[in-house]
């Protein structure tokens, strides 16, 4: 079975944009045209002059089973990630109990299989139960399926335990992901410190404590070489040395959410829950210089840091609300406002989005080229809509984008060369 | 603009011209209340519920009395004792409360926000005794219509607060109030108790007691809550108050007729000397407690009036 598709914009992290068609051809790309006699294929797609891109990879996706499955299953995260040109979740392992044994991944695994139309590939808990004391079996989760290793917003604290678990970790080649936010300080903070938090009288963390977290996990991937990812990167101030670190060579990357670089801490306004994210949204220049760093590569990964809540753990006083947003259906849309505002190009936004969330777990997606995985989103990038929360595919709709106007639609979703796209 | 809202939820929406239409009507309260001839078919047929989600003694009294000066029929509920530890959410009690149709409810609660929350999902009128941090509407409105009364003004004056503002809904609602009414407003606290980015607040900050009384026309002090006192925002109960407790010497840097206030309960020797807190020249304290009942009074009839008034509007019989 083989498909072409034509009359596309082609939108290649690695080469830029072109025109032309894309021929696939069981479930790989077997050919990119730019010019020239177009070849027959089983079926014919025409792209109407929109950009066919790579499917998106969005690193750090919380399906809420096990344990609280009325919030997020893998059948509608599934459908949610298809229906947002997200062809591959990489999972979070902060469920009910965490997956932290070979045992629960292979659950996970399993119902990933069983329900979910887009690729899931799990991540494991860095330690047991998140608990920050005892490392889990990386050997044995690596070997059932684990990409990477992380104990998702639970910092740990115990900086032996935590060298440990790199220096164990690196033995293995296992990627390990961490939140960068310095547990001290953050303490019962619920948004960044400064004029917002004193004005709506909520506690607030520095900006800094993301900095001085990011400090502390360099200075013990110096020590132990260790495969690192800090899960977001959203103030100024921690930039520069996550700059330093990669010029010296550390094997460090970085990641953002793309409420960080579309919202800011006012967004809250009359403490509204479905903007309390983790970390808080930060103030306006700190938006700006993280867009900045991701256009310029610094910041590598773009996600949506999706995290089902429902309305019982939002509609609560701000301080006792649930944290998070979902967000497998608007990244590309959000994603978009970079685009249109002129912050970074497409191509650009496809590296952070599906190239480098590839390469960093060693996958062959997020590229466009002969040979890789048919992994598509077809998408125009220009068409507006005001998104209605009660048309999202996720069993939770906490999205701070209800309302919002947004330009940019998936127009089709390709798996492995098979369409995922919904017809509703 | 008059004054039309539906609830008192905070200072900070408010406009100056209704701030002084709240504190005109208090004004005539007060002297009312002065006489004890306060107006009992004011809020007459009416059903008013303080809940009070932490605990409070003086404004929930104030509240009660202030109600029942005007008619209101009032109900106390402590919350702390019921349904939340029952597991219930703050809106399934709004929710239930409301079914019962009161007429105002007045409302504390521990969280920044929950009273606005809590707004949403009620058609009464809602008044806000104190959220979290946040704001205490009417513990603004008392202080500065104390502070009219004795400085015959509102305006243009050099007003000093000082203690815990970091942690303190009252002086947050003070200073918008006192920064809308067009007053010089200067923060006074160790930099543990001061809120962050509060240089962005139009007011004048510091660390240094006398140096901040300076010349000023009122002092506020505020509580300095107990479980804050030692060690982890201020050393010690007796540093402390070497430092910024309000004494003779320190006031002597403001002008000599400077008022001083206290919202209370006070802690003598820790925040406030006990003598100046008793000195009926400076001391305004008993008058912001009398200023107290008549400033609900006046936020209660001009709610009364306003949900009446909607209530006309679309035909349901109040």
């Amino acid at each position: 079975m083989s498909t072409l598709f034509t009359n596309a914009r082609l939108i290649d992290p690695e080469r830029g944009e072109t025109r032309g068609a894309l021929l696939v051809e069981a479930g790989r790309i077997k050919a990119v045209i730019e010019s020239g006699d177009l070849p027959q294929a089983a079926e014919v797609i025409d792209c109407r002059g929109h950009c066919l891109a790579p499917g998106i990879v969005d690193l750090g996706v919380k399906v809420s089973e096990p344990g609280e499955r009325h919030k997020e299953s893998f059948a509608s995260a599934g459908r949610a990630a298809a229906a947002g040109g997200v062809t591959t979740i990489v999972t979070r392992p902060d469920t009910l109990p965490a997956i932290d044994t070979p045992e629960t991944l292979e659950f996970v695994v399993r119902r990933a299989r069983e329900d979910s139309p887009v690729r899931v590939l799990p991540m494991a808990a860095l330690t047991k139960g998140r608990e920050g004391r005892e490392m889990t079996e990386i050997g044995f989760l690596k070997d059932a399926g684990a990409v990477a290793f992380t104990d998702c917003d639970r910092v740990v604290t115990d900086t032996k335990v935590f060298s440990r678990a790199l220096t164990y970790a690196r033995s293995l080649g296992a990627l390990v992901m961490a939140h960068v936010q310095e547990p001290g300080l953050s303490n019962g903070a619920v948004v960044t410190s400064g004029k917002f938090a004193s004005l709506r009288g909520l506690p607030g963390v520095s900006p800094m404590a993301e900095r001085m977290a990011l400090d502390r996990d360099i200075a013990l991937l110096e020590m132990t070489r260790a495969r690192y990812h800090a899960d977001q990167i959203t103030t100024a101030r921690a930039l520069p040395a996550l700059e330093r670190a990669k010029n010296n060579g550390l094997d460090i990357t970085a990641g953002v959410s793309v409420h960080h670089l579309t919202l800011n801490e006012f967004d809250v306004a009359d403490y509204r829950s479905f903007f309390k994210l983790k970390p808080p949204l930060r103030a306006e220049e700190d938006r700006v210089a993280v867009g900045e760093a991701l256009a310029s590569g610094l910041i590598d990964i773009l996600c949506s840091m999706h995290t089902p809540q429902d309305e019982e753990s939002k509609r609560l006083p701000f301080e006792e609300a649930a944290s998070g947003a979902v967000g497998l259906e608007t990244l590309l849309p959000a994603s978009m406002r970079l685009v249109h505002g002129g912050v970074i190009d497409l191509p650009g936004l496809f590296r952070a989005l599906s190239l480098n969330p590839s390469k960093r777990l060693g996958l062959e997606t997020g590229r466009l080229a002969k040979g890789a995985p048919a992994d598509l989103v077809w998408f125009d990038p220009d068409a507006p809509f005001v998104l209605d929360r009660a048309t999202l595919r996720s069993k939770s709709r906490n999205t701070p984008f209800d309302g919002a106007r947004l330009e940019g639609r998936v127009l089709g979703t390709w798996v492995a060369g098979r369409s995922v796209t919904e017809t509703r | 603009m008059t004054f039309r809202a539906r609830h008192l939820l905070g200072i900070e929406p408010l406009h100056p011209t209704e701030i002084t239409e709240l504190l005109d009507t208090a004004q005539r309260y007060a002297e009312l209340n002065r006489h004890g001839r306060a107006p009992r078919d004011v809020l007459a047929g009416l059903t008013q519920i303080n809940m009070f989600f932490e605990n409070s003694t003086r404004t929930q009294a104030s509240f009660e009395i202030a109600g029942k000066r005007l008619g209101a029929d009032v109900m106390n509920m402590a919350m702390q004792a019921s349904s939340l530890k029952k597991g219930e959410t703050l809106i399934d009690t709004a929710l239930t409360l409301n079914a019962m149709r009161p007429d105002l409810l007045v409302v504390r609660h521990p969280n920044s926000g929950a009273v606005d929350l809590l707004a949403q999902k009620v058609n009464c009128a809602v008044l806000n005794a104190g959220d979290g941090r946040h704001e205490h509407p009417t513990q603004a409105l008392l202080d500065a219509l104390t502070i009219r009364r004795a400085k015959g003004r509102l305006h243009r004056l050099s007003i000093a607060i000082c203690g815990d503002i970091a942690h303190s809904r009252v002086a947050r609602s003070n200073i918008m109030l006192l920064g809308k009414m067009e007053n010089r407003i200067r923060l006074i606290a160790p930099p543990t108790l001061m809120p962050s980015g509060v240089a962005e607040f139009g007011v004048e900050v510091f660390d240094d007691m006398e140096e901040g009384l300076k010349d000023v026309d009122v002092v506020m002090m505020l509580r300095l809550q107990k479980e804050r006192m030692d060690g982890g925002f201020i050393p010690s109960e007796r540093e402390y108050f070497h430092r910024y407790g309000l004494d003779a010497a320190k006031l002597a840097h403001a002008k000599p007729d400077a008022i001083v206030m206290h919202p209370g309960p006070m802690n003598r020797g820790v925040e406030i000397d006990g003598t100046i807190a008793d000195d009926i020249n400076r001391s305004v304290i008993q008058e912001q407690v009398e200023m107290g009942v008549a400033v609900r009074m006046a936020a209660m009839d001009l709610l009364a009036r306003n949900m009446r008034a909607a209530r006309d509007q679309t035909g349901v019989m109040a």
